[in-house]
C-alpha cells in the first residue's frame, strides 16, 4: 500500500510539472525512478522504455504503467498512471469549464487568431522531422504523401490507414525475416 | 448513447495511437471534428494550443476538453480513461511477450517501417487545419499575417528548436497587435 502511495505521489509530481509532452516527462521519470528512488536499474529502465515506446497510446502514461507494474503489480500500475494523468485532467477540466466564458471576448479572440496558424506550424514540424528520421526519399515519399491525401482529401479514417499500414509492414518484415539466411 | 460513442471513439484512439501525441491528434481530429462534429477545426486548434501550454500529455488534455464539451465532467473522465485502457490491457501481454523478445527483428522492422505512414498522419492533421477559419486573411490584397505567423513559427521550431510555448505566446501577442 505504501509503495502504491509513493508511486502515485511521484507520478503526480511528474504529471503536474512537466510541460511539453511525453518526451520531456521521460527525463523527469528517469530522475525520480532510477536516480532518486532507485526502483529500477539504469540499463533495465532504458531497455524497457524502448519497448514501451513501441506501444500505442499515451507515451507518458505507458511509462507510468510500466514503472508502476514493475514495482507494485497491477495496483501499482493503476496508482502510477492515475498520478500521471490527474494533473492534466484537473487543469484541462478547469480550462474547459471557464474558457467558454471568455472565448467571445474580443481580445481573447484576437490572441487565438494569432495562435491558430502557429499551432499548424507546430504540428508540421514533427511530421517533417519524422520523415527525415525515417529516411524518406523520393521513392518512399509516396507513403507519407499518400496517407496525408487519403485522410485530408478523401476523408478516409486514420484508423483504417493505421490498421492497413500495420498489416503491410508486418507482412513485409515477415517476408524479409524468412529470406534471411539462418543466423 | 453519447457516452458510449465518446468511450468508443477514445478507446479506438488509444488502441491505434502509434507514434506519439501528434500522430494521435490526426485521429482525434478525424473522429471529433470530421465524423462527430463535436467541435470545429478552430476550436480544435485552440485546444491543441491550450494543451501545449499546460502540463501533461496532449492527448489526455484533448480528451478531457472534448469529453467535457460533449458530456460534462463525467464525459471528460470517461474519455481520459478510455484513451489509456487499451495500454493497460496491452501492457500485460507486452510484459509477458515483448520484454522477453526485446530484440525481436519483426517487431523492430515493422515499427521502423510504420514511421512514414505516421508522418503522413501528422501531415494530414496540419493540412486539415489549414482552412479559411484558421487562415482568414489569405489572398492577394490581404495582409496574410496568419501565413507569416505559420511560416515564422515553422522556421523557429524546426531549424532553431525554439520552445513551442514561447512561440505560442509570441503568436498570441502578434494576434492582439495585428488583428
Amino acid at each position: 500500500m505504501k509503495i502504491c502511495w509513493q508511486l502515485f505521489v511521484t507520478f503526480l509530481n511528474i504529471g503536474a510539472f512537466t510541460l511539453g509532452g511525453g518526451y520531456a516527462m521521460l527525463d523527469m521519470i528517469e530522475r525520480a525512478v532510477v536516480k532518486r528512488r532507485r526502483w529500477i536499474e539504469h540499463d533495465e529502465f532504458w531497455e524497457s522504455i524502448a519497448v514501451v515506446q513501441s506501444l500505442p497510446g499515451v507515451f507518458a502514461v505507458n511509462c507510468a504503467l510500466y514503472v508502476g507494474y514493475r514495482i507494485g503489480g497491477t495496483k501499482g500500475a493503476v496508482a502510477a498512471s492515475l498520478g500521471a494523468m490527474l494533473p492534466s485532467i484537473i487543469i484541462m477540466l478547469l480550462i474547459a469549464m471557464f474558457f467558454t466564458d471568455y472565448k467571445d471576448n474580443p481580445t481573447v479572440e484576437k490572441i487565438f487568431r494569432g495562435i491558430r496558424p502557429c499551432v499548424v506550424a507546430l504540428i508540421l514540424s514533427p511530421a517533417v522531422k519524422m520523415c527525415i528520421s525515417a529516411k524518406v526519399n523520393w521513392k518512399t515519399a509516396i507513403f507519407p504523401i499518400g496517407t496525408a491525401l487519403l485522410i485530408w482529401w478523401f476523408k478516409i479514417s486514420p484508423a483504417y490507414i493505421i490498421i492497413f499500414a500495420i498489416v503491410v509492414c508486418l507482412c513485409h518484415s515477415l517476408y524479409i525475416f524468412k529470406n534471411i539466411p539462418n543466423s | 448513447m453519447i457516452y458510449l460513442q465518446l468511450f468508443w471513439v477514445y478507446l479506438k484512439i488509444g488502441l491505434l495511437g502509434f507514434g506519439g501525441g501528434y500522430a494521435m491528434l490526426s485521429m482525434i481530429q478525424f473522429e471529433v471534428v470530421e465524423k462527430h462534429g463535436w467541435m470545429t477545426l478552430s476550436e480544435f486548434a485552440d485546444v491543441v494550443a491550450l494543451s501545449q501550454m499546460t502540463p501533461g500529455p496532449i492527448s489526455i488534455n484533448c480528451a478531457t476538453y472534448v469529453g467535457y464539451q460533449v458530456g460534462g465532467i463525467f464525459g471528460s473522465l470517461l474519455a481520459s480513461m478510455a484513451i489509456v485502457l487499451p495500454s493497460l490491457v496491452l501492457l500485460y501481454f507486452v510484459l509477458r511477450f515483448l520484454f522477453k523478445n526485446k530484440d525481436n527483428f519483426i517487431v523492430k522492422t515493422t515499427l521502423k517501417n510504420l514511421k512514414p505512414f505516421i508522418a503522413g498522419l501528422i501531415f494530414a492533421a496540419a493540412l486539415l487545419m489549414m482552412n479559411s477559419a484558421n487562415f482568414p486573411d489569405v489572398g492577394l490584397g490581404e495582409n496574410n499575417i496568419s501565413i507569416i505567423i505559420c511560416a515564422a513559427t515553422f522556421i523557429c521550431v524546426f531549424f532553431f528548436k525554439v520552445n513551442p510555448m514561447l512561440l505560442i505566446a509570441i503568436a498570441g501577442v502578434t494576434g492582439i497587435i495585428f488583428f
